[in-house]
């Protein structure tokens, strides 16, 4: 008497399974028309071959989707990320370099170890906590200053690069200290950092929403804030939760983003990474309005949409046209996750289904 | 039943929700002129039979007729074109655009320049005149009572078709006694133009004054249909609810023995009270084990004074005492803490969350208390919640199910479960029966007696005095936003109607 629901329908209403459905298109594509793509190979003891790089490319925007998501499900949404993700790599690189101030800063100079004494834990530490701190803005300005959210972190997306040029006194940093390229390159067991990386930040988002109230909380905000008023929840500190959060995801975000490259531009580091980020929380299913979200199904959204651009590049496609194919992603997504789409494609399963019963 | 003068008939229609048979095989037929009572208790399946009438839900089988020929309903647009004219249970109107908007809405006048504005406020004011409603309708929908808002949703549905089929789906659950009257008085003018009108309610009272046939539904079954003034209310209420109602007697026994508590310790006391432009000052105490009635016309401000004591609103002059603590910060989680609860008026905005399940809103204040990190285990909020839609009789397949898809009245008690759950020592009930079946109503009011004698106390909000009188040790009577007389429980009906109309 638990649930009557068909297997087939309660499988199609599963978050997970529009995302999962998208991506395994994809896959099956490159399958046929691009027989490399699966193929893994295995150099100096790592894992090397496409779809590698697809789980590496795609870490940041897994990560930065994660807090996202979560803003999304309070009914915000958080359009600073790419600048966060500038400031906090750019507050690395700045602890990193040696000469700490010096608008002059040869090559040479930076390139040499020895001159770098600022241990890794530390550049580590600054770069998260930089990152947390804008998160903290952000949500006390939509939380306790009550300015739309749209608004609120617009502030910081059209200031954040400026400060980061700042803070990087308008250069872009090249940084020569080898540990801090592990992030974006090491390898642990034969499998790319940034995989580990991903999977415990979404583990500790997992055990936040899952396994404390926050997660119900924040779906209770999202869908209906006054209600959640009226039964005792503080609306303020869920959605400072959640904006904190979500600019602590930019940031360890900015640290793989800093490290793939070696060097930070504050111009061009994760540039649209808030675009993206925005449309792999839909492509998951998350209501652009608040309310149920689900991590997992937001991170396959990042994961389509870097799948989604190799692919286009391995066919050869010029970014300019690039851009024009996300779009058509896009559409071909927000479509299929209309009302409309869904009432036909229940109504063709549906259909099926009925002939099954009368045929029994 | 080939009656010529059906304008309606619905035939053996059948409609099943996942674990709901929601109706099964319902026959349902409607006259020109007449005003038909659609009955049942809680999740009976009125409100799914007029969804399948006005195309929101699609019938599993079953046939429909308007005016002798078969038509398949298939939106509610397609509805109204049918001459079918509906205003739902829930208010579905937009809360932040005036009253001439909403109204007029897809149907404004124009002029060269666009929407004619001033005509079409002139259209929408006479429209809410003929209900003998006189509103500035240029002001937001928003900033009138629920009451003005039913009735701009009833003359929305007036003016946008000239329909032949009227359908009132609980129209009068927020309105007072006037307003009650006026709605009356424009229900009689529509039947005599001979429109057919469906009625669901639950209050028998009117179901007598206005109705000339009933049909009642019993767990998506049809029943029958009778004519008003052959089916005496005992029998009515026994074909509703299948067995004959003796709680009601229980309650006003359990009443009797519990009477006297002024002496005893009092948990909230308020001192001059008031916010500006809200309520003013007021005196205002409730002891251990009491309950205190609060009755008034509508906008009298006696759900201000509850939102004042629970800290929805922050008063701006006197002091409030909640046992003998003063309290200075006023918010809802403070009063969760202090042991306070509200079951607010406005189910649908302040109550529920359609979208989260029943276990979930059940739990969430009780989990607003613990906190974040005092998470209630999932076992447990099963446990939590299938305890108590068993004792409220919440008629749902699963806790799982969505709040959103359970019937008006089973959500309340949702809601009035969520409560329940925080074990509050102070009990702020807001209409907490409105849209509630007259068996859960007596079940609701006995509740309330039950936690008196427990030691705990309840302030009880009622548009229906009866109720307020059945359960109250003490009435506070308000009008105009001040508090106009205070009487014992045992006081008539008649000095209390006519303090409140100010006669007094
Ligand atoms: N969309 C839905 N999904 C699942 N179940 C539903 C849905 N809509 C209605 N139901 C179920 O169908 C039954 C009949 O509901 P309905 O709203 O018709 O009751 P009602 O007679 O109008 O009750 P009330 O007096 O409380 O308004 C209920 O058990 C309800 O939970
Ligand atoms: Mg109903």
């Amino acid at each position: 008497m638990k649930n009557n629901t068909p297997l087939f329908k309660r499988v199609r209403e599963n978050r997970l399974f529009w995302p999962l459905v998208a991506l395994s298109l994809i896959f099956i594509f490159n399958a046929i028309f691009s027989p490399g793509f699966f193929k893994l190979g295995i150099l100096d003891g790592h894992l090397y071959g496409n779809l590698i790089d697809v789980f590496n490319n795609s870490a940041p925007l897994m990560l930065v989707a994660l807090g996202m998501t979560l803003v999304i499900a309070t009914g915000g949404v958080d359009l600073s990320v790419g600048a966060v993700i500038a400031i906090s790599a750019a507050m690395g690189a700045v602890l990193i370099n040696p000469v700490f101030g010096n608008e002059e800063i040869t090559n040479a100079v930076a390139a040499d170890p020895t001159l770098t004494n600022t241990p890794l834990w530390l550049v580590v530490v600054v770069t998260l906590v930089a990152g947390t701190l804008c998160g903290l803005w952000n949500g006390l300005l939509v939380s306790r200053a009550k300015i739309s959210p749209m608004v609120a972190t617009l502030i910081l997306m059209v200031a954040g690069r400026g400060i980061a040029q700042l803070i990087e006194r308008g250069q872009i940093m090249t940084v020569y200290y080898k540990p801090y390229h592990w992030f974006g390159n090491g390898f642990i067991l034969g499998l790319p950092v940034s995989i580990y990386i991903v999977a415990i930040v979404y583990a500790i988002a997992w055990v936040l929403v899952r396994k404390t109230s926050i997660g119900l909380f924040i779906e209770s905000v999202g869908l209906n804030a006054k209600s959640s008023y009226y039964s005792g929840i503080s609306e303020k500190n869920v959605k400072l939760f959640a904006y904190t959060f979500c600019g602590f995801c930019g940031a360890v975000a900015g640290l793989i983003l800093g490290s793939y490259i070696h060097a930070i531009d504050a111009n061009n580091i994760g540039l649209n990474y808030e675009l993206d980020a925005i449309f792999a929380v839909v492509i998951g299913g998350t209501l652009m309005s608040g309310g149920r979200f689900s991590l997992l199904a937001s991170m396959v959204g990042a994961l389509i949409i870097w799948t989604f651009t190799i692919t286009m590049y391995i066919f050869g496609v010029p970014a300019n046209a690039l851009l024009a194919g996300r779009a058509v992603l896009v559409l071909v997504v927000i479509l299929l996750y209309s009302d409309y789409a869904r009432r036909i494609l229940n109504r063709i399963f549906e259909r099926k289904g009925l002939q099954h019963d009368t045929a029994n | 039943m080939t009656d010529s003068q059906n304008i309606l008939s619905m035939n053996r229609i059948k409609k099943s929700f996942p674990g709901v048979a929601a109706l099964e095989n319902v026959d349902f037929s409607l006259r020109k002129g007449e005003v038909h009572a659609l009955i049942g208790e809680n999740g009976a399946g009125k409100s799914t039979l007029i969804k399948v009438l006005t195309g929101v839900e699609h019938p599993d089988s079953g046939s429909i007729e308007l005016d002798g020929k078969p038509v398949q309903v298939r939106s509610p647009q397609h509805s109204q074109e049918l001459g079918i004219s509906t205003v739902y249970q829930e208010i579905n109107l937009c809360t932040n655009i005036s009253v001439a908007e909403n109204i007029m809405m897809g149907f404004e006048p124009h002029n060269f320049f666009g929407i004619d504005w001033k005509k079409m406020n002139a259209l929408a004011s006479e429209a809410m005149k003929r209900l003998d409603v006189d509103i500035d309708v240029t002001q937001s929908l928003g900033n009138f009572s629920v009451a003005i808002q039913q009735m701009v949703a009833i003359v929305r549905s007036l003016e946008v078709a000239s329909p032949k089929i009227l359908i009132l789906d609980e129209p009068t659950s927020s309105l007072d006694v006037n307003e009650t009257a006026h709605l009356f008085g424009v229900i009689r003018k529509l039947k005599s133009e001979g429109i057919g009108i469906i009625f669901i309610t639950h209050f028998l009272d009117q179901v007598y004054e206005i109705t000339d046939r009933i049909t009642v539904l019993r767990n998506g079954k049809l029943v029958g249909t009778y004519n008003t003034t052959s089916l005496p209310r005992i029998e009515l209420i026994g074909k509703m609810l299948g067995r004959s109602l003796t709680e009601l007697d229980e309650v006003s026994k359990a009443k009797q023995k519990n009477e006297q508590k002024k002496d005893t310790e009092s948990l909230v006391e308020a001192k001059g009270l008031g916010l500006t432009g809200s309520i003013e000052a007021i005196d205002f105490e409730l002891h251990v084990g009491e309950v205190v009635g609060l009755a008034g016309l509508l906008g009298s401000g006696r759900t201000e004074i509850a939102n004042l004591i629970f800290g929805i609103d922050t008063p701006d002059k006197g002091s409030l005492k909640i046992k003998g603590k003063k309290i200075n910060h006023f918010s809802p989680l403070e009063s969760l803490e202090n042991g306070i609860a509200l079951c607010p008026e406005d189910r649908k905005a302040e109550g529920i969350v359609g979208d989260l399940t029943i276990r979930e809103n059940i739990i969430l204040a009780l989990q607003a208390r613990y906190g974040w990190f005092k998470f209630i285990a999932t076992q447990k909020q099963y446990e939590i919640a299938e305890n108590y839609i068993k004792l409220l009789g919440i008629a749902t397949p699963s806790a799982d199910q969505l709040v959103k898809n359970l019937s008006g009245g089973n959500q309340q008690k949702v809601i009035l479960a969520r409560w329940l759950a925080t074990d509050p020592q102070v009990f702020i009930l807001d209409e907490p029966t409105r849209g509630i079946d007259v068996g859960a109503k007596a079940e609701i009011q006995k509740l309330v007696l039950q936690l008196a004698q427990e030691g705990k106390s309840i302030i009880f909000i009622s548009s229906e005095l009866e109720e307020v009188l059945r359960t109250s040790h003490r009435i506070v009577v308000l009008r105009d936003r001040k508090k106009a007389a205070e009487y014992s429980g045992d006081v008539d009906d008649h000095t209390i109607i006519q303090t409140m109309a100010g006669i007094l």
